[in-house]
């Protein structure tokens, strides 16, 4: 779908399960790739009611769900931040930055994940106020105002953490910050739950998964040499 | 939750006073709590590194306060804090003292805004920009004020000294404290001269900025959102209502509430301006801002008055239920 860039650091993810890098250094090393499914009944997402701002609701012929569980064709989840968590240094932030997009009344994407320090573009494209409300635990909590036709919103997070977004005005707005300290993650497609973990050097690993409402699910990996390892998650689905 | 604090806190006594008292526990902050927390340091010792972090009230470094000409310290606001500030702010300084339950308890339409929480360093009255640490004097300032319309008195009764202590204390709550300094105040320029113009400039930004959509249309706190906010503890919360009152809960004068506008408040749903709105303009917003505290007689107000279209939004007003909301239909 609308889910493209979800990462427009040094690697491109292109929904398939292929990899394909972008942007020196390429340096020699492993990848982690792999699919993340679900079994058991996810919750039905609920049509979200946008009456109360028309400038939204009329962009939609029906009307949009809540994005707390996504999936896709032969059980896959999407919107599932995979990381290297363990055995990778942290690195300085990419100099690219990320861009988190207000448009329709939604957040896209739904889950976007960069680095710490890395520049976060807010944009909104929308007819009416937002205001881009971070509920950090662990960064600083803030809260701005962001009207029509004003210019993006430049932040930095410093510390790694799931942070989750809302807009009080439109409180079914609601997305994740995925603040990591590696560049090795991924975000799994809304095509097929797909991931890639690219530029890995050899060495012992712990791949975490992390599902806004399912949790977290951690394997260890060990790469040697230019292999790609394949790593899949299944996350038990509930249907609450 | 409260189980949980109670379960915790007899802890915290059992190790104290090596009682087994849990089953008559039900209230014992009142009765042994007063001289309990101050004195408490030997059995934190006793206790397994886990248990120790659990009852440790203040496990950071002593932190000062500078107010003026004084300097607060940590150590003594510590006496202070146990006995004015822990019955609601809680042991730990977490918001979750004894005179605090939950929505749902009998004591909700008393006591509907949680006492504010100092381990996550999130301050809503603050003179610096929205997510970072407010000034000493900022802290300092609310404690002479008082909040507004919530369940915290001014404590002007206390000497300044014993403020700029308790100022001290309150700062080793947070970890934020010890790696960070507080956030530049932000620059507020002198107030431009009342006019007409800045009055009708602030009523045209109160519908651009949207402000309506939470504070509704004439300020009453009823707008389309309203109903829905929650602060960042998910309890409700609800918009400021301007018709009733003059004071607003981070200050008094024009100054204040310019202060408001641009930085936010903090932990709840309003946002700062500061990166969308020129000083001139939110002082404009100030000026009509002021109009709609209808029963505060203001220059503004009676500016605002002297003009036909004024006159007949102000005497159109209704004036319902109390500033923070409550008392009002959605």
């Amino acid at each position: 779908m609308r889910h493209k860039q979800i990462i427009t650091g040094a690697f491109l993810l292109t929904g398939v399960a292929a990899m394909s890098f972008a942007g020196p250094p390429k340096p020699a090393g492993g990848s982690v790739s792999g699919k993340v499914t679900y079994e058991g009944t996810p919750a039905k997402q609920k049509p979200i009611d946008m009456s109360k701002e028309p400038s939204c609701a009329k962009q939609y012929t029906t009307p949009p769900t809540t994005e707390t569980v996504v999936t896709g064709p032969g059980n896959s989840l999407a919107d599932v931040v995979v990381y290297i968590s363990a055995g990778a240094p942290d690195e300085p932030p990419p100099s690219q930055a990320v861009t988190f997009d207000q448009k329709g009344c939604r957040y896209t994407p739904h889950v976007l994940a960069f680095q710490t320090n890395q520049e976060l573009k807010v944009v909104n494209d929308d007819q009416t106020s937002h205001n881009i409300h971070p509920l950090a635990k662990i960064n600083h909590e803030w809260n701005k105002s962001q009207p029509p036709g004003t210019p993006p919103l430049s932040e930095k997070f410093a510390q790694p953490e799931f942070i989750s977004v809302k807009c009080n005005v439109h409180p079914w707005m609601h997305g994740v910050f995925s603040v990591m300290k590696n560049s090795h993650y991924a975000v799994s497609s809304r095509e097929n739950g797909s991931f890639t973990l690219p530029n890995l050097p050899a060495g012992k690993y712990t791949v975490t998964a992390w599902h806004e409402s399912y949790g977290t699910q951690t394997q260890d990996v060990t790469i040697s040499g230019s292999e790609t390892k394949s790593v899949n998650f299944v996350f038990k689905a509930k249907p609450y | 939750m409260s189980l949980l604090k109670i379960t915790k806190l007899n802890v915290a006594l059992l190790a104290a006073i090596v009682l087994p008292l849990a089953a008559s526990a039900q209230q014992p902050q009142s009765e042994q709590g007063s001289a309990q927390p101050a004195t408490q340091p030997a059995p934190a010792q006793q206790a397994p590194p886990a248990e120790k972090a659990a009852v440790t009230p203040s496990r950071n470094a002593p932190q000062e306060s500078h107010i003026g000409k004084f300097t607060g310290h940590s150590e003594s606001g510590k006496q202070l804090f146990y006995r004015y500030c822990w019955g609601c702010h809680g042991f730990r300084g977490d918001g979750n003292g004894e005179n605090w339950l939950p929505p749902g308890s009998w004591l909700e339409p008393y006591m509907n805004i949680q006492p504010r929480n100092f381990v996550a360093g999130t301050f809503k009255c603050r003179s610096t920009p929205t997510g970072t640490l407010p000034t000493d004097q900022d802290l300092y300032n609310t404690l002479v004020r008082g909040l507004v319309n919530s369940n915290m008195p001014s404590w002007i009764t206390l000497t300044a000294q014993n403020r700029a202590d308790l100022i001290a204390f309150i700062k080793t709550f947070s970890p934020r404290w010890q790696t960070e300094k507080s956030g530049d105040p932000i620059n507020v320029p002198a107030e431009p001269a009342l006019t007409l113009n800045s009055i009708k400039h602030g009523q045209e930004l109160f519908q651009k900025l949207e402000c309506w959509k939470c504070h509704g249309q004439e300020g009453r706190g009823d707008g389309p959102s309203a109903s829905t906010l929650t602060d960042s503890n998910d309890q409700p919360i609800r918009p400021y209502n301007f018709t009733t009152g003059s004071r607003f809960k981070c200050g008094v004068t024009n100054r204040d509430l310019y202060k408001i506008f641009i930085t936010g408040v903090d932990g709840t749903p309003m946002p700062s301006f500061a990166d969308v709105v020129k000083p001139e303009e939110a002082w404009d917003l100030v000026h009509y801002l002021r109009t709609l505290q209808v029963t505060h007689k203001s220059p503004e107000l009676t500016l605002w008055m002297s003009t036909k279209e004024g006159a007949a939004i102000v005497s159109a007003q209704k004036i319902t239920g109390t500033p923070t909301g409550s008392g009002i239909k959605q």
